[in-house]
């Protein structure tokens, strides 16, 4: 049975495949990307001006690579785990050595045709590399000692690289990846539970080792009308965007708040408050659809994945994308306090949409290839 | 085999059973996250909008267009012109550098000027207005219009502003306009409400007590603006209202005359109807050009003013204290008469400085050496005869005295809180001292007060009331300068009489007559014999220092006495005689002689304005005739 299983999926041919692609995956990603695009072309003021093309250029580029990589057998994906993370460890290094330095950190490298961040490759690469690692290990192993050592480990040499660039919100980001690996591939609740309460009882000393501006962003978001025109301002402004929009919105193209230039990061990590100004309460519940839809249909491939990495990669996958439009909204409504962390696919920025693009793909390969077991 | 696939299922037993627990987690953030949507969206809707049109309406204020002055018939004398002035947006201009040294050339700007535009220009955004001049002269405006094809961004613009046509014959009327500073925006509603940078407001004077009907209402302008406070569109415009425009009871004529009569003296002179107490002239002299004071007054200009020993800041009219002299006689003499003190047929003897009046072993002098001899009521009044008037003010005692000044309205401002500035004067009585100085009324004060020395003071505008209450016939009238005042209530006991006998007021007035018109009487050189002009007056000349027995010795000409020292010249009369209607107080600050000084000031002005009063009175015909 194993035998004939594992011949039949050798024998997938490229008609099999596109028939079990996930057009409903495909059609979300899709239409994420077109709403991304007209939220790009308003934030450039109606015109169709750098930003516009940037992102364009991008999401058809990285689409047809996801494409592609949805077509490569998920067992490829599974051998190259380590490799992958190894290389971008390296890149991490290469960043903290040689890296550009902009606006008081040094996250990029120059590639020549794109600056790279690796940090946010990072992101998908910690799923990548962790499932692996877990993926032949039983059960009673995970919790030994060794396994818990070995991951943190995984987890704590990408993130230390990321802190000193100094990155807090991606480091964060990728820790939350790593350890949703770990919560599911069966490490007691307990440790999480405690690492929890060990975390809140340290809060106050980690606030106190932050940076000046860092403990500004948490005083800030405890009380944003301290100091309005500063530290308060992109919050307040934001939640002004978001609040004005009412049901409705106030229109495409007619969003006061961006096209005035009062909303701060209007490209990047704020972009949701322009979506939800011009597109109101509707539109921003239709956007959260359909990141829903996208997390559920990555589950329900997890689910229908045979091998258990896919399944690993998947869920992990999909806890982390939601983690992530949940830290962005959270941040812009106001609930959280500031941390630069882009919402998946909108904002703006190549590195972040090509490591969401690769998860796309993988996540895609493992559908096409969901009949497909991993020795 | 089957070890590791029961290992598989329990794996996969787990991995289902976490993804389960993380799914539910996942589904009540969602649920959190779309009810933050929904409270921030739909139910704070109403605040975010608000606070989101706060961030980009803003109104831009313009100042608003002032209202006028006229004159009694209809002349502006506080006006608003055209100013031209020069503004530069300095981010529309190319190269500023060139620009603004090209309108240093053309302008003919002193480095000094230049250096402070340089410096507004960098204290202002980039897309704020500089304005390089506030009033260009019409040559210079249109030379900058010539050269416009080579100064990018440069904006000639025409603004409203004030302008006073007739220079400093109403300065002490009307007042001034200038840039609002902090006080005034703190201390004015209106000002406060209308303010914008810039924006000029009445400093003293009518301009002032009427700020709020004066000042109007500002155009609003709406713009569209982003979060630098760049202008991105215009959304509304509002026009606002001009100031109310205030009617005088002023005659531009009869101000101008006074201002020419009191050319290079120090003095004020009022002239005022005595039926309606409406002031046909009010000036003081020195006076000022208020235009100076519109855009700021040069540092120059402002030294000059203040450091004039004349005092052209002080308007004498309304703030000098002056000792009236004389001038007191006829209130002296009907207060004597009302009380029963003295009838026309008393008499005194003067007999001149070598025998003078003695009391307590203080001597008191009459102003003639010879002496007057024996005097009555009548003569005394017409030959001014302190004597006389020592002697009724001895028997009439200060405090019944001051009772009748005080009812003649001395004492008191005369335009009540119109005028911040108006002085009270002092009446002064026996409870005065006791309370002020706190020492007992000497006689000898009474005997001073008598002859309107001592403690006694006026002011010209006092005068001049006093003066045509006595010349209606003793009945009580209130001083107005501005028509329809609305703030004003017409007072209940207007025209009520301030006599006992209005023969004693008869008394008076005719031997006012008699000092004017007589020989022997102290104006009679100034007098008109023609019935239509002839006037009735009393001289004054108040003593500024105590005159010793060296300076009665010396007996000096008042030329050779140095200016601060000289006595102040009074007059007051009222005419025409048969058929009163005008009343008039003229002072000269050390002047000299009352008759000499004053009294032919008071002939030329009764000429003009006796001549204007049928003009005056055909303007308010003619306004019920329009009705």
């Amino acid at each position: 049975m194993y035998q004939h299983n594992r011949l039949t999926t050798n024998n997938f041919n490229f008609f099999s495949k596109l028939a079990n692609f996930d057009y409903v995956l495909m059609a979300c990603i899709l239409l994420l990307g077109a709403i991304s695009l007209a939220t790009m072309y308003s934030t450039d003021g109606g015109k169709i001006l750098f930003h516009t093309k940037s992102h364009f250029t991008k999401l058809i580029v990285f689409t047809i690579m996801m494409l592609i990589f949805s077509f490569i057998n998920i067992k490829f994906w599974f051998s190259i785990g380590y490799f992958f993370y190894i290389i971008i460890i390296g890149l991490l290094i290469w960043t903290y050595l040689f890296g550009i330095k902009s606006s008081g950190s040094q996250r990029w490298i120059d590639l020549y045709f794109i600056n790279l961040q690796p940090s946010e490759l990072m992101k998908i690469c910690i799923i990548l590399c962790l499932a692996k690692y877990f993926h032949r290990m039983k059960l009673e192993n995970v919790n030994s000692l060794y396994a818990i050592l070995s991951s943190l480990i995984i987890i704590l040499l990408p993130m230390g690289l990321v802190i000193v660039q100094p990155d807090l919100g991606t480091s964060l980001l990728i820790s939350i990846s790593g350890l949703a690996v770990l919560w599911f591939a069966g490490i007691n609740h307990k440790y999480f539970i405690y690492t929890m309460i060990g975390f809140l009882i340290s809060l106050p000393f980690i606030i106190s080792f932050l940076k000046p501006y860092q403990k500004l962003r948490v005083l800030t978001f405890l009380n944003p009308d301290r100091d309005p025109l500063g530290a308060g301002y992109q919050i307040i402004q934001s939640k002004i965007a978001v609040g004005s929009g009412g049901i409705f919105g106030k229109g495409f193209l007619k969003g006061t708040q961006s096209y005035l230039e009062f909303l701060p990061e209007k490209h990047t990590d704020f972009i949701f408050t322009l979506f939800s100004e011009e597109f109101g309460f509707i539109g921003s519940v239709f956007l959260l659809l359909i990141y829903a839809i996208i997390i559920y249909r990555i589950v329900a491939i997890g689910a229908q994945s045979r091998s258990y990495f896919a399944k690993l990669f998947c869920y992990s996958f999909a806890a982390s994308i939601f983690v992530y439009i949940t830290i962005n909204m959270s941040m812009v409504l106001g609930l959280l306090p500031i941390v630069g962390s882009p919402l998946p696919i909108m904002s703006y920025g190549g590195s972040s949409m090509l490591a969401t693009m690769i998860g796309f793909g993988i996540v895609m390969s493992a559908k096409v290839h969901n009949q497909q077991s991993i020795a | 085999m089957i070890n590791s696939s029961s290992d598989n299922v329990k794996k996969l037993n787990s991995i289902n059973r976490r993804m389960f627990i993380t799914g539910s987690v996942k589904f009540f953030i969602m649920i959190g996250l779309v009810s933050r949507l929904f409270f921030l969206q739909v139910k704070e809707n109403k605040k975010y909008l608000t606070l989101s049109d706060k961030n980009r309406i803003r109104e831009w204020k313009l100042a608003p267009v002032r209202g006028e002055f006229h004159d009694y018939f209809g002349n502006v004398i506080a006006g608003n012109f055209e100013a031209y002035q020069l503004h530069i947006i300095p981010e529309q201009v190319e190269d500023f550098r060139y620009v603004i040294y090209r309108i240093k050339d053309l302008l003919e700007l002193s480095d000094k000027e230049f250096k402070r535009i340089i410096k507004k220009k960098n204290e202002i955004k980039s897309w704020e207005t500089l304005i390089v001049s506030d009033n260009l002269s019409w040559k210079k405006f249109s030379k900058i219009n010539n050269h416009l094809y080579d100064l990018n961004g440069v904006k000639p613009v025409i603004s409203i502003s004030r302008n006073y046509p007739f220079g400093s014959n109403f300065t002490h009327v009307i007042g001034y306009v200038s840039q609002a500073n902090e006080q005034d925006i703190e201390n004015n509603e209106a000002i406060k409400k209308n303010f914008v940078p810039g924006l000029k407001i009445g400093k003293v004077g009518l301009e002032k007590s009427f700020e709020k009907q004066l000042i109007g209402s500002n155009d609003i302008e709406r713009y569209e603006v982003n979060a630098y406070g760049r202008r991105i569109s215009q959304l509304e415009f509002q026009k606002g209202e001009k100031g109310k425009s205030l009617r005088l009871t002023v005659d531009t004529k009869v101000q101008q005359l006074s201002n020419e009569l009191l050319k290079d003296q120090a003095g004020s002179i009022c002239v005022m109807d005595i039926y309606t107490g409406e002031v046909i002239a009010m000036h003081s002299s020195p006076s000022f050009d208020p235009n100076l004071f519109v855009f700021g007054i040069s540092q120059d200009d402002w030294q000059i003013i203040r450091n004039d020993p004349m005092k052209p800041l002080v308007n004498k009219t309304l703030q000098g204290n002056y000792s009236p002299g004389s001038t007191i006689k006829p209130i002296v003499a009907l207060s004597a008469l009302e009380n029963g003190i003295i009838n026309t047929n008393f008499t005194v003897n003067c007999r001149g400085h070598k025998h003078p009046l003695e009391l307590y072993g203080q001597t008191y002098h009459c102003w003639k050496k010879q002496g007057h001899g024996f005097m009555n009521l009548r003569n005394a009044m017409k030959q001014s005869c302190d004597t006389y008037f020592y002697e009724i003010a001895r028997k009439l005692g200060v405090d019944r005295l001051s009772e009748t000044a005080k009812k003649f309205g001395l004492g008191k401002e005369v335009f009540g809180n119109l005028f911040n500035i108006e002085k009270k004067g002092l009446i002064p009585s026996t409870q005065w001292k006791k309370n002020a100085l706190g020492q007992s009324w000497v006689l000898g004060e009474t005997l001073i007060t008598g002859i309107g020395q001592g403690y006694i003071q006026t002011t010209p505008i006092q005068l001049c009331l006093m003066t045509a209450q006595i010349a209606n016939g003793g009945y009580k009238i209130y001083p107005k300068i501005v028509m329809d005042d609305e703030n004003k209530v017409s007072p209940i006991d207007k025209f009520t009489p301030l006599y006992k006998n209005s023969k004693n007021i008869k008394i008076v007035q005719d031997a006012m007559f008699a000092s004017t018109n007589e020989v022997r009487g102290t104006s009679y050189r100034s007098r008109i014999d023609d019935p239509k002009y002839q006037f009735a007056g009393k001289t004054g000349t108040a003593q500024v220092k105590k005159i010793t027995e060296r300076d009665r010795e010396l007996d000096l000409k008042t030329f050779q006495i140095p200016y601060e020292e000289r006595d102040h010249a009074l007059y007051i009369a009222y005419g025409p005689y048969k058929n009163p209607r005008y009343a008039v107080s003229i002072l000269v600050e050390h002047g000299g002689n009352g008759s000499t000084t004053a009294a032919p000031m008071a002939k030329k002005l009764f000429k003009t304005i006796i001549d204007r009063h049928q003009l005056r009175e055909s303007i308010n015909n003619k306004k019920y005739l329009d009705i």
